[in-house]
């Protein structure tokens, strides 16, 4: 991680990635070249590795698995699991998040907490928050982050319907920028902006 | 992309351990709490003959101080890997020797520490000569630290097992061995009338040694824990 795009701008390469989980082979040879702007959805049936994929991508799975990842640029993993802690508020989430990145404002964080429709609940201690509050604290971090690469797993679980429609409208926001989105979900994503599908059953990009 | 240079964000982990640390005041005193039920409980069972019960005080001191350090080694990382946080720890570009190493230093300080500092109360419970509470205090502030680092690899290593107390206990156990040994030679130097300064010293040595080893170990059991 921050490494510079490469002059192609491109983001993240990965060849011949394949995964065997208890004697299965979840997917295989799979390519993939992330550049600016590019929104790549991952698809595929429920056990069929899309999490798994995203995890080896993000760098967080280092063995058991073929092929070769190189990342070109920092990016932003939002897992399946919130990373956000019950005692403390939502600020306090966003200001003490150990992702690494500088410090935000306490300008940016209640900006990105009114965004993410958390105006209201700054100072509640997270804990007395819903299971699609959590999810908001945690979508807040796209409000914040400067990572050109966000890799999404799942972002629009437990979201509601308006919820859905801001976290589009940030994604296509990122991407017009020449930010770049991996993510992996089941619905369809309504982003005005060309969609690349990465099959998992048959490892094509279209 | 801004990155947090690694000492603002090692103090920013540290101060999130500790505040997450002070909203929970039980775990904080569990400890300190088993610490004094099980010092009461042994004139009870010793027999309340001052002689006695001062003649075994290092030993039982430090073994409690033992006891309660592997109570509270195993949750180090556990909260953190069950929410997700530990994924973007693991994510973020600053070393992770240094942000482990914050870690532990807060839990140290909620733990070892707070110990440290009230084991002098805890040793006039015994009946233990006051002339030896500076060799306890000090002793048991160096051996903590070494305490909490080794127990870290255990908690590192077993964070994702739905059971790892016995694990956990198996595994660094031996590795507690030499701290308690030095730690109550300490004391019992001290009573002695002998310097409890060598001691205290190989204490300091492991510390040292500690301090340069166990991260990475932990770091390399938290990569694996949350690999598989």
């Amino acid at each position: 991680m921050g490494a510079q795009p490469t002059p192609g701008g491109l983001l993240l390469e990965a060849e011949g990635l394949g995964l065997e989980r208890g004697g299965r082979q979840l997917f295989s040879g799979i390519d993939l070249r992330v550049g600016q702007g590019d929104l790549v959805q991952i698809e595929g049936a429920n056990g069929a590795g899309k999490t798994s994929l995203l995890r080896i991508l993000a760098g967080l799975s280092r063995y058991g698995f073929s092929g070769a990842v190189s990342r070109h640029a920092p990016q932003l993993f939002l897992g399946h699991h919130s990373a956000v802690k019950g005692l403390l508020t939502p600020r306090e989430n966003l200001a003490w998040h150990i992702a690494g990145e500088a410090e935000f404002s306490a300008d940016e964080i209640d900006q990105a907490l009114a965004a993410v429709g958390l105006y209201g609940y700054e100072d509640v201690p997270s804990h007395a928050l819903s299971a699609g509050q959590h999810r908001r604290v945690n979508l807040a971090r796209l409000y914040l982050s400067r990572a050109p690469l966000w890799l999404l797993d799942e972002p629009f679980t437990a979201i509601d319907r308006s919820g859905v429609a801001d976290l589009e409208a940030r994604l296509a926001l990122h991407l017009a920028g020449g930010g770049s989105v991996l993510l992996t979900s089941h619905q369809l994503v309504a982003v005005p902006h060309p969609l690349l599908r990465l099959d998992l059953a048959t490892g094509l990009l279209q | 992309m801004r990155v947090a240079g690694s000492a603002a964000f090692c103090a920013r982990l540290l101060r999130r351990q500790l505040v997450l640390g002070l909203r929970r005041p039980v775990e904080i005193g569990n400890p300190l709490l088993f610490f004094a039920m099980v010092i009461a409980l042994f004139p009870l069972g010793l027999g309340p003959a001052p002689d006695t019960l001062a003649a075994f005080a290092p030993g039982i001191l430090w073994i409690v101080a033992l006891l309660s350090n592997l109570l509270t080694s195993e949750g180090v990382f556990r909260s953190d890997f069950e929410d997700g946080s530990l994924e973007q720890l693991l994510l973020a570009p600053q070393p992770l020797y240094l942000s482990v190493l914050a870690y532990v230093l807060a839990q140290w300080l909620l733990t070892g520490f707070l110990l440290g500092l009230l084991s002098p109360l805890f040793a006039l419970m015994l009946g233990l000569e006051t002339g030896a509470i500076p060799a306890l205090a000090s002793s048991l502030l160096l051996g903590t630290a070494v305490l909490s680092l080794v127990g870290g690899i255990g908690a590192a290593l077993t964070v994702g097992l739905r059971r790892g107390g016995m694990l956990i206990s198996l595994l660094i156990l031996p590795f507690y061995m030499p701290v308690l040994i030095f730690g109550s030679g300490a004391v019992q130097a001290a009573l002695a009338g002998a310097p409890a300064g060598p001691y205290l010293a190989l204490l300091g040595a492991m510390l040292c040694l500690a301090v340069a080893l166990a991260p990475f170990a932990i770091a390399a059991g938290l990569r694996i824990s949350v690999d598989a």
